[in-house]
């Protein structure tokens, strides 16, 4: 066991090249799920709305899929299993372009809408009834009353639970090492095995993604203060 | 439909891979495995949360401040990377090797433990403040009040949410897989690199086992909270006609 030494991984050109972009990696692929999840879950709450029953059982259907089954499951489901199902073009092309990191934000995102989708519907059921009546009785039509009067009620509602579905998005985009895409953690088992000191890189690892997610939590709880509304209950 | 086909023919081939995996001939795995882990990881997590949440809500500063750091620590670092953590520093601890199986129950219990203190020290807060002050006017100590008052009513109050946290406790075993603990998703692997060319139907079966077993749990947990609620309220209507009853009674004499 060599003794402990920080510098040793961190000044090393080759190990902190491929730190910094296992976080670069990781952050891309948080990113881009966050918007996918974040815009399929406000469709999917539109659909909801919708008056028919179809389509409320069809979101329901796929809500209760993505909360049921583990998230690995799913990512691995993509990878191995939807990948295999595809034209052989498409696989060609998905296997020059890093398709595993394009699976692993199709996956990530997906789960997380189901999520979303849920944070906002309860945060907008959380709104009281007579919001509704009061922006139809000062004329807005649905979208209006929706955009101008619920929405923001809603939004403001729904933050502390967005905030940390959002923390728990970045926190399993760890999961994307399954399937081999070269985000942080994957980094951090490369560099464990080529340098010998896994204490020094996982310290390294769990402060880069602890930063992160406390930075993250930090900001929602700022956003939550900056929408509040003074005398709002 | 050769696809529906194919799925069933699996089942059929390796149902008992993925219910118990080798047992008898090897360690044990397949869905009995992950509910092993699960329950036996809720298990031993919740006596250590239950210390976590008293210490988290003492007034001292040195029982606080290591709960509130381990708590902020778990709740932001990947169970992946506590995983890779235990991995090393367990057999560096206690001296020897330790199983996969080991790692990730260690691993589970740490984690749920801080994510259970949460919920606990949520679920004591939610008690009206009045109850612990009518403990300690009875002549009980901090301790004692917590022990016959305040948390027989906050656990009460909390199963919900303990077995939610249970169904979650089931989806995280899955990241065993990365340290080769044989559970369910290991012997889809194992069967999905016997096979090789049928990964869709594998998988989809690997969710839909999945799913059966967290949906029925979340069914359960629906269907507690529900029948707790209206215990609650009924408890308190029933107080509150007690209360109603006493004053017209003690009006009635009054007159």
């Amino acid at each position: 066991m060599k003794g402990f030494d920080l510098m040793a991984v961190l000044l090393n050109p080759e190990f902190s090249r491929m730190l910094a972009h296992g976080l670069k990696m990781t952050c891309i692929i948080f990113i881009g799920s966050w918007l996918l999840a974040m815009s399929l879950g406000m469709t999917l709450l539109a659909v909801r709305m919708l008056p028919s029953r179809i389509a409320d059982g069809f979101v329901a259907v796929f809500i209760s899929y993505h909360r049921n089954v583990p998230t690995l499951v799913q990512l691995m489901l993509w990878y191995f299993g939807i990948s295999s199902l595809l034209p052989d073009s498409a696989q060609i092309w998905l296997g020059d372009h890093s398709g595993e990191a394009v699976f692993a934000v199709i996956a990530l995102g997906l789960c997380q809408a189901a999520y979303f989708c849920e944070d906002q519907r309860s945060g907008l059921r959380a709104v009281p009834k007579g919001q509704w009546e009061a922006a139809r009785a000062l004329g807005h039509g649905y979208i209006g009353a929706m955009a101008y009067i619920l929405l923001p009620q809603a939004i403001r509602n729904a933050m502390p639970a967005l905030v940390n579905h959002t923390v728990s998005l970045f926190k399993n985009s760890s999961l994307a090492m399954a399937i081999g895409v070269a985000e942080l953690t994957h980094a951090v088992k490369e560099v464990e095995n080529q340098s010998f000191r896994p204490f020094e890189t996982y310290l390294i690892a769990t402060i880069a993604y602890l930063v992160c997610s406390l930075l993250l939590m930090w900001l929602g709880h700022y956003l939550e203060q900056r929408s509040r509304v003074a005398g709002a209950i | 439909m050769s696809l529906l086909q194919n799925m069933v023919d699996i089942v059929r081939d390796n149902w008992l891979l993925l219910l118990v995996g080798q047992y008898p001939n090897g360690p044990l795995g397949g869905i009995l495995a992950t509910i092993v882990l699960s329950v036996l990881g809720i298990a031993l997590a919740f006596p250590l949360s239950v210390v976590m949440a008293l210490a988290g809500l003492s007034s001292w500063r040195a029982l606080r401040w290591p709960v509130t750091a381990i708590v902020y620590i778990t709740r932001g670092v990947p169970l992946l990377l506590i995983i890779l953590w235990v991995y090393f520093v367990l057999p560096l601890l206690i001296g020897h090797g330790v199983p996969a199986f080991t790692t990730m129950l260690v691993t589970l219990v740490g984690y749920e433990a801080a994510f259970l203190s949460e919920i606990v020290r949520a679920g004591i807060q939610a008690l009206p403040r009045g109850q612990m002050d009518a403990a300690r006017a009875l002549g009980h100590g901090h301790l004692g009040a917590m022990r016959y008052v305040i948390l027989p009513q906050a656990l009460f109050n909390m199963i919900p949410s303990i077995l939610s946290q249970f169904v979650s406790t089931i989806k995280e075993t899955t990241l065993g897989y990365i340290i080769n603990v044989p559970e369910l998703t290991f012997a889809a692997g194992q069967i999905n690199n016997r096979l090789l060319t049928k990964p869709f139907e594998v998988y989809f079966i690997l969710a839909i086992s999945y799913f059966i077993v967290c949906w029925t749990l979340t069914f359960v947990t629906t269907v507690v909270e529900r029948r707790i609620t209206t215990r609650r309220t009924f408890d308190q209507s029933a107080a509150a006609a007690a209360a109603a009853l006493a004053t017209t009674s003690a009006s009635a004499s009054g007159t």
